[in-house]
């Protein structure tokens, strides 16, 4: 099949950007989407142009760091998938397709479709982790988890960290991010210590990093190419809620020692 | 040059505990005033540089990608291992460590595999207390599955997505620390030399990949945790990004190459479909716990999968290892595939496949069942083929997978360079000649979380070291090889791009030096390769400049090194003349096509010592005992 592709070059988070127009021919359908801007990128060295710029790596779903806006969709018109898993049968010969990188004030764009995403590891390093310090574990077996919290988890967990949520948000939030985060650990045992000062923690920075707020659109929901559900942002709100309520809590003396 | 393993003496059981007893201590006062480089943040250099973070050291942690949570580990499918024997069915840190040193053929080193396998309890420990949300029974105790080359279920494991659980848990560890001030972290940062003084590792250069700089971080220690080479050969599971750069030029420097021929080639993953394919996808060897593995008995035959009538299908893993069936160890598995499709009996379009059938498993259990244990690949394999695994089979191929072979460490994880450790699959030291499924995660986070922060403090403390000056004449000396580098491949300016050049070596090496290797075809590469890579360096065309983001920039760099690290593969590959494990030459098999080993002449491990550009590297040896599991030839019959 043959393409026709209208994509965001820019060349530094500097200098102002535009969009391009390049064809893409002969595309099989069983290429990846990244292997077809890996066919057109070898055209352009070859003309002595420089390749389209953008992330990838694991190509197979996981690892996050691929991601584009295609017609207007994060990751493209396929359901739960990252462009490195959107084939090209999910396209028709002669479409025209206008890729763009992730648009949001907390992701800057550094090069062509490239984004500055460090603002999602500062939201991590707030507060979303167990403070479990190496070697002082007890059996992994001492503490029973119910199946079913654990399973809830772990569809929290499943979180890649791509962007995408924030990408579709028209407030461009990082709720659904920061909440994924947020319920996996609320919902195990090991994530109760800290689970208040955690979602305080977390929302500070998400603010600091000038995200903007949920406003219930849910497009994150459906951009989401690991499908992790809104739910997770009311459990992030009632904890943020519960938060408050509790207030700071001191000890009299000066804590335990 | 001298291979001293400083493996401690004493009853297998006892080692690692006197040794940490024997080790030297840094005061916790005197911790801060020590800092230590990481380069890498996946599970061994995550977990690494969290934990030394946590006893204090001041530690600098890079990466290639955006952010350290990107790091390959995080592709890792099916499992990790650990002798928990929660299942009661007999498993025990010794059966781990003789499973373990039989899965990697007599390869490996015993003293550093029972460490591993004693590591394994406490790994399972830390993991849960981060929060990793392992898969679980009903009643809350931890879940187990089997992998291959076992006869229990040790495997533990969260979905198809263990190593993206295991790895998001060393990366909030690390990310706290950032939080805490304790690590300093430069992602879309690559290392491009080490720096040597005094023949110790002393420090860095990277380039800054946003902006193109060169910097320089000097530090008391260097770790590098930068994983395997296996894009040498173009088509892999890797990451795109996975590069040898780090640990090559730690070789250049002086750093022992071990084992380079040792390579994994996965048996289940997806097939390749055209020449525009840019990496290879692998379906976990979970799945190889109720799929079950065929080919037509029939040479040639094109007939649909279920127009094959049961009586016509050569279940050829259950026919030759009833015992373990398809849970045959990867390479017994692989080699098995490559030589039903050699007969023929290969199936897909190119006739380069073989069936992984779920037929049977979900008229057993049903669909449900089936889908809540592995949903997600078979999405992931609908998504890639545009075929629906539920009610058509698998079809998969083998592709690499890992390497084995890596710089050469002794017992406290230090190469040949005094303050150079190397951990996780950047170093040679724990799989042999071939890894068993679930034991990579196993081995990085044995060694980012309980084994460097022990060995580092033993190396900080016995030596006295000078504070270097970032003037320092071999720190502007290894700044300008850089610089010149990149200066040199983007002044090029030839006709054909990093890419082309890639797909070209990784074609010869798979042809020569990949399931099956020969003494002939081995040659012929040694002379390919070199030929290709004078090519490179007068007809490769990186275009842009490197004041910026360049993305054919950093391949160009990383191909011209798998064109260097090719070489010494072969080599290596050429001079040990056995099979073993992963490692299979033609002219050494037994009469049912096994590996077989030479015992008498290759009981031992080879490391290459970097002898100048262009000159023959030497080869040199450290012997293998075998005092607890004794030498055999395998037998998964």
């Amino acid at each position: 099949m043959n393409l026709t592709l209208h994509v965001w070059r820019q060349k530094d988070a500097r200098t102002p950007g535009r969009f391009v127009t390049y064809p893409a021919k002969d595309v099989s359908e069983d290429m990846s989407f990244l292997e077809m801007l890996d066919v057109v990128n070898e055209g352009l060295i070859g003309a002595g142009q420089e390749p389209i710029a953008f992330d990838h790596d694991c190509r197979e779903g996981i690892c996050g760091t691929c991601g584009v806006v295609i017609n207007g969709r994060p990751h493209g018109p396929r359901d739960r998938t990252t462009v490195c898993q959107l084939h090209m049968r999910s396209f028709r010969d002669g479409d025209t397709l206008t890729i763009e990188p992730w648009r949001a004030r907390a992701f800057p764009v550094i090069k062509d479709l490239i984004v500055d995403r460090s603002a999602f590891d500062r939201i991590i390093a707030a507060g979303g982790f167990v403070s479990a310090p190496t070697g002082g574990a007890p059996d992994a077996n001492s503490i029973p988890i119910a199946k079913e919290d654990a399973d809830l988890a772990m569809d929290a967990a499943a979180c890649i960290g791509c962007g995408a949520c924030v990408a579709a948000c028209p407030n461009a939030s990082a709720m659904l991010f920061t909440a994924a985060k947020v319920t996996h650990l609320a919902l195990l045992p090991q994530g109760q210590p800290e689970r208040y000062l955690r979602v305080g923690r977390m929302v500070a920075q998400m603010d600091a990093e000038r995200f903007g707020n949920c406003t219930n659109h849910r497009e994150c929901e459906a951009a989401c190419p690991k499908a992790i559900p809104i739910e997770t942002i009311a459990r992030l709100n009632r904890d943020f809620l519960r938060a408050g309520l509790r207030g700071e809590r001191k000890a009299a003396a000066g804590g335990a020692g | 040059m001298e291979l001293k393993a400083n493996i401690p003496g004493g009853p297998i059981e006892k080692k690692w505990e006197q040794h940490r007893f024997d080790m030297k201590l840094v005061n916790p006062a005197n911790k801060r005033k020590y800092s230590v480089i990481m380069v890498g943040s996946g599970l061994a250099g995550g977990a690494g540089a969290a934990a030394m973070a946590e006893l204090g050291y001041q530690v600098k942690c890079f990466c290639y990608q955006d952010s350290p949570r990107r790091a390959h580990s995080i592709a890792a499918q099916g499992g990790i291992n650990a002798a928990k024997n929660y299942q009661n069915d007999g498993d025990s840190v010794y059966r781990l460590f003789y499973d373990t040193v039989k899965g990697g053929d007599f390869r490996a080193r015993e003293g550093n595999v029972y460490r591993l396998a004693e590591l394994s309890v406490n790994i399972i420990d830390q993991c849960v207390a981060q929060g990793v949300p392992f898969a679980r029974e009903y009643g809350g105790l931890l879940a187990n599955r089997s992998f291959g080359g076992a006869l229990v279920s040790r495997t533990f494991y969260a979905r198809g997505q263990t190593g993206q659980q295991l790895l998001l848990g060393a990366y909030q560890a690390l990310e706290r620390q950032i939080g805490l001030g304790n690590v300093e972290m430069f992602p879309r940062h690559e290392m491009l030399d080490l720096i040597v003084i005094d023949g110790r590792a002393r420090g860095i250069v990277v380039r800054d990949m946003v902006t193109g700089e060169i910097e320089t971080h000097l530090a008391d220690a260097v770790c590098l945790a930068t994983g395997g080479y296996g894009n040498v050969f173009y088509l892999a599971t890797y990451a795109k990004g996975c590069n040898a750069t780090a640990i090559w030029r730690a070789y250049k420097r002086g750093a022992a190459f071990a084992n380079p021929c040792y390579t994994q080639i996965h048996p289940t993953c997806i097939p390749v479909t055209g020449d525009h394919q840019s990496k290879l996808t692998l379906m976990s060897e979970s799945l190889r716990n109720d799929g079950r593995i065929w080919v037509p008995k029939q040479k040639g035959d094109r007939r649909a999968a279920h127009d094959i009538p049961e009586g016509e299908r050569d279940y050829y893993l259950e026919r030759m290892y009833p015992s373990y069936g398809n849970l045959a160890p990867r390479d017994i598995a692989s080699r098995a595939a490559k030589r039903v499709c050699d007969e023929g009996r290969g199936v897909g379009e190119t006739g380069f496949g073989v069936y992984l059938d779920f037929g049977a498993a979900i008229q057993r259990l049903g669909e449900s069942v089936i889908g809540e244990k592995y949903g997600n690949l078979f999405e992931m394999y609908e998504c890639i083929t545009g075929e629906n695994p539920y009610q058509v089979p698998m079809r998969i191929y083998p592709a690499t997978h890992y390497t084995m072979g890596g710089l050469w460490v002794d017992y406290n994880l230090m190469s040949t360079i005094p303050g150079l450790h190397v951990l996780g699959e950047a170093n040679f030291s724990d799989h042999g000649a071939n890894r068993l499924g679930a034991s990579a995660l196993m081995q990085g986070l044995a060694d980012g979380y309980f084994i460097i922060p022990y060995t580092i403090g033993h190396y900080l403390a016995s030596t006295k070291q000078e504070k270097i000056d970032p003037s320092h004449p071999e720190v502007k000396r290894a700044e300008a090889v850089v610089a010149e580098r990149v200066k040199r491949l983007l002044g090029i300016r030839g006709k054909r791009t990093p890419t082309s050049f890639h797909r070209e070596l990784g074609r010869i090496m798979w042809e020569r030096c990949g399931m099956a290797r020969t003494d002939a075809g081995l040659k012929r590469a040694l002379d390919e390769i070199p030929a290709l890579r004078q090519q490179f360096w007068q007809d490769v065309n990186v275009v842009g400049d490197g004041t910026s983001i360049n993305q054919s920039l950093e391949l160009a760099g990383r191909v011209a090194d798998f064109l260097e690290l090719a070489e010494l593969m072969c080599l290596d590959a050429l001079e040990r003349r056995e099979s073993c494990g992963g490692h299979f030459r033609e002219e050494f098999q037994t009469p049912d096509g096994e590996a077989k080993r030479d015992d008498e002449h290759f009981c031992h491990v080879a490391a290459w010592e970097y002898a100048g550009p262009d000159r023959r590297p030497n080869r040199h040896v450290e012997p293998l005992a075998f005092e607890h599991v004794h030498l055999t030839q395998r037998s998964y019959k």
